[in-house]
């Protein structure tokens, strides 16, 4: 090698790391100053209306808090993602948010699969991330299994096994005493979710009085739902229990254009949308789910406001999901606030103190020695989902009993035993 | 009973997929045009339809006529813009033609599902029934909208078979899916041919996705799997014969109905492939399908 070229080879390398030692001295201080934006990532699908309302309640959560002056006197700036509801897609978004756009935490998905996909590498980067909707237990299970490798990971809403359990207490109150329901049959799609909250529904269903007299569980990409209900009607349910989110508009419209003559209740996440009626062409008259809360019901002092406000900005009222983002950000906000840090193991800490009142109840979340741990508590004083049914048109809340005063009523097509009994 | 119940649920649902079929092999088998945004345009017909409907309250037929159309104007937009510029192209070599073709529509397909997304969330939507009410066939409750559409199917299905043995423009149509270059040295325009063929398929590709939104409803991301459907079926069927169609479309229909019945609604596409890929092995043409 020539001596000159050698020489200038040396002189380059050293300018290089010269002006990188320089951007750094430069960069340093400014973000150790933190004078700039504290960044959320939300990571979510945008054409779904579940997904969309999950980025539009973060970014109203953190107008409102910089309207009261942010976190640690910096603002809080929200990142979007869209994940097509891919688990690869919201993988690179999640690394992408973290390793280029340095956010100091994520809010992510309302799909387990995805929620599934992330959670290693909340863990591998330390990255305090809260998932608004997703629902399998395996989530908070593995929190709860390895405490010290998954401990960024919560759920601002309720496990599959405490969404079960929510459905088994209002169908206690709502149906088996009033109506006289005695059999049940469960219809959930084929999904992580759906597994524990099968059998969820498996153990609890018989306590409150119901016996189950069949289970089917079908493919999520069914659109022929014709032989399901023939086989579950040849069983005479007095009810059908359901488990679905990633189908609704298909399984609602069959059953009211098939007169399948039992009711539909249980978790139907899409019949949760506002926009359902008009998707089912008011197929949903009837349908029983959970949710998050419905319009003009104020679960907490917070709900109406957030509600109204979301009304105001975007047009519509929010899907449960918008709710749930809402909150994740503010006890976000409210951590980083109390530890006065932006630290991720602080912030883990800080969320573990939530102890706020949300616009579904008071959130907190479940210890280290729950089976949920991280995951949101259950509970009257604490968030217990509402139920609503579809009629004629809106959304009518009727359980919690104590805040909910809407009665229930079924299409003509319905035999329910107390009818029958007539 | 479940026998009754079997019959009935599989010649609706069979009925569907042959129409759906009809179009996309006609389209083979005239123009050589394998098209992969199938799906799509069918899920066009469908969300406009519901579309209308909900927005200006029109009524069920009405809408069902506003998707029709909305099917046959992507249909033509598909020809004039993605087909038309790569036949006419004098880069592209004839030979290489057809994959040019094949991949031009798998794209356009693609930026369909994600234009459809962008505007109607992937939420799915189902239309209103054509008309309302439930038969009572021998103690098996079937809604009267789905022994329509299955009527409607074969009302068009045969209307596309009448077209194209008995009128003028049909023999036209054979000739061309038989020896274009023959057609050509005859004096007939073969752009007018395909014109021709791109206005029938946009009509059956309307009606097939009207008639799916009022049954089983429609979202854009079922674009991709309605062509797999259709390609499945005309693969089986033989490519280019619209009786193979018929045939593949029932025992793909029938297949599914007695697996979803007497096994498992989870296993309900499972068969159909399986019989695909024997008759593949056994008979690469398909089962009417030329060599």
């Amino acid at each position: 090698m020539p001596q000159g070229f050698r020489h200038r080879l040396a002189a380059g390398a050293a300018g290089l790391c010269a002006a990188a030692l320089g951007a750094l001295l430069i960069a340093t201080p400014a973000r150790a100053a933190g004078k700039g934006p504290i960044k959320i990532g939300v990571i979510s699908e945008e054409s779904a209306i579940v997904g969309q309302s999950i980025s539009q309640g973060a970014q109203l959560a953190a107008a409102d808090i910089n309207a009261h002056g942010g976190v640690m006197g910096r603002k809080i700036e929200i990142i979007t993602y869209d994940d097509h509801s891919s688990a690869a897609d919201a993988v690179r978004a999640f690394q992408r948010a973290v390793e280029q756009d340095h956010v100091k935490a994520v809010v992510a998905t309302f799909i387990s699969e995805v929620a599934l996909a992330i959670e290693p590498w909340a863990a591998r980067l330390h990255m305090p991330t809260v998932t608004p909707a997703a629902a399998s237990d395996l989530i908070s299970k593995q929190v709860h299994d390895n405490y010290a490798r998954f401990k960024y990971m919560f759920e601002s809403w309720l496990p599959a096994p405490l969404l079960a359990r929510a459905v088994c207490d209002s169908a206690s109150e709502l149906l088996v005493k009033p109506l006289h329901i005695k059999t049940v049959a469960i219809m959930s799609e084929d999904a992580d979710w759906t597994k524990p909250l099968d059998a969820g529904y498996e153990a609890c269903l018989p306590k409150v009085g119901l016996k189950v007299v069949d289970a089917i569980r079908f493919n999520p990409d069914t659109t022929d739902f014709t032989p399901i209900y023939n086989t579950l009607e040849a069983k005479h349910p007095d009810l059908v229990v359901t488990g679905i989110a990633h189908v609704g508009v298909q399984p609602t419209v069959q059953w009211a254009a098939q007169h399948v003559p039992f009711p539909l209740g249980g978790i139907s996440a899409q019949a949760t949308n506002p926009t359902f009626w008009k998707d089912t062409n008011g197929a949903a008259n009837g349908v029983i789910t959970q949710t998050g809360t419905v319009e003009g019901l104020a679960i907490t002092p917070r709900t109406i406001p957030v509600a109204n406000e979301f009304i105001k900005k975007y047009g519509h009222f929010p899907a449960f999901t918008g709710f749930t983002a809402y909150d994740s950000v503010e006890a976000l906000a409210a951590a980083m606030n109390r530890e006065h840090s932006t630290n991720p193991n602080k912030i883990v800490i800080g969320m573990e103190k939530t102890n706020m009142i949300g616009t579904l109840g008071r959130l907190a979340f479940y210890g280290r020695k729950s089976p949920y741990t991280h995951a949101a508590r259950y509970g009257k004083h604490w968030i217990q989902s509402t139920f609503m049914q579809w009629q004629n048109g809106k959304q009518v809340c009727v359980w919690p009993t104590n805040i909910c005063h809407g009665k229930l009523e079924f299409p003509k097509f319905i035999k329910l035993p107390k009818l029958a009994a007539k | 009973m479940l026998f009754l119940q079997i019959l009935i649920d599989g010649f609706v649902i069979s009925a569907l997929y042959g129409l759906g079929a009809v179009g996309f092999t006609l389209m083979f088998g005239v123009c050589g045009v394998l098209n992969l945004a199938h799906g799509g345009i069918m899920v066009i017909a469908a969300l406009i339809g519901w579309w209308v409907s909900v927005t200006w309250g029109v009524s069920p037929w009405g809408a069902a006529l506003v998707g029709v159309l909305a099917g046959m104007v992507a249909s033509y937009i598909t020809y004039f813009v993605v087909i038309r510029p790569i036949q006419r192209s004098r880069v592209i070599p004839r030979a290489e033609e057809e994959i040019f073709v094949l991949t031009a529509t798998l794209l356009w397909g693609i930026m369909l599902q994600v234009g459809l997304d962008y505007v109607f969330s992937n939420n799915p939507v189902t239309m209103r029934a054509l008309i309302p009410g439930v038969a009572d066939i021998d103690g098996v409750r079937t809604p009267w909208n789905e022994l329509l559409i299955a009527a409607l199917c074969w009302l068009a299905i045969g209307a596309v078979t009448l077209l194209v043995n008995r009128t003028r423009i049909g023999k036209q149509l054979l000739a061309a899916s038989i020896n274009p270059r023959g057609l050509t040295l005859l004096g007939f325009e073969m752009s007018r041919i395909y014109l021709i063929v791109w206005t029938v398929y946009g009509l059956l590709a309307g009606i097939a996705g009207v008639l799916l939104g009022t049954f089983l409803g429609a979202s854009a991301t079922n674009s991709g799997a309605l062509t797999a459907s259709a390609f499945t079926i005309v693969i089986l069927g033989g490519l280019g014969s619209v009786p193979g169609s018929l045939i593949a479309a029932y025992v793909v229909g029938y297949a599914e109905t007695i697996t979803a019945y007497l096994v498992n609604p989870t296993l309900r596409p499972i068969p159909a492939l399986v019989i695909l890929i024997v008759v593949l092995y056994l008979r690469p043409q398909g089962l009417l399908g030329r060599r």
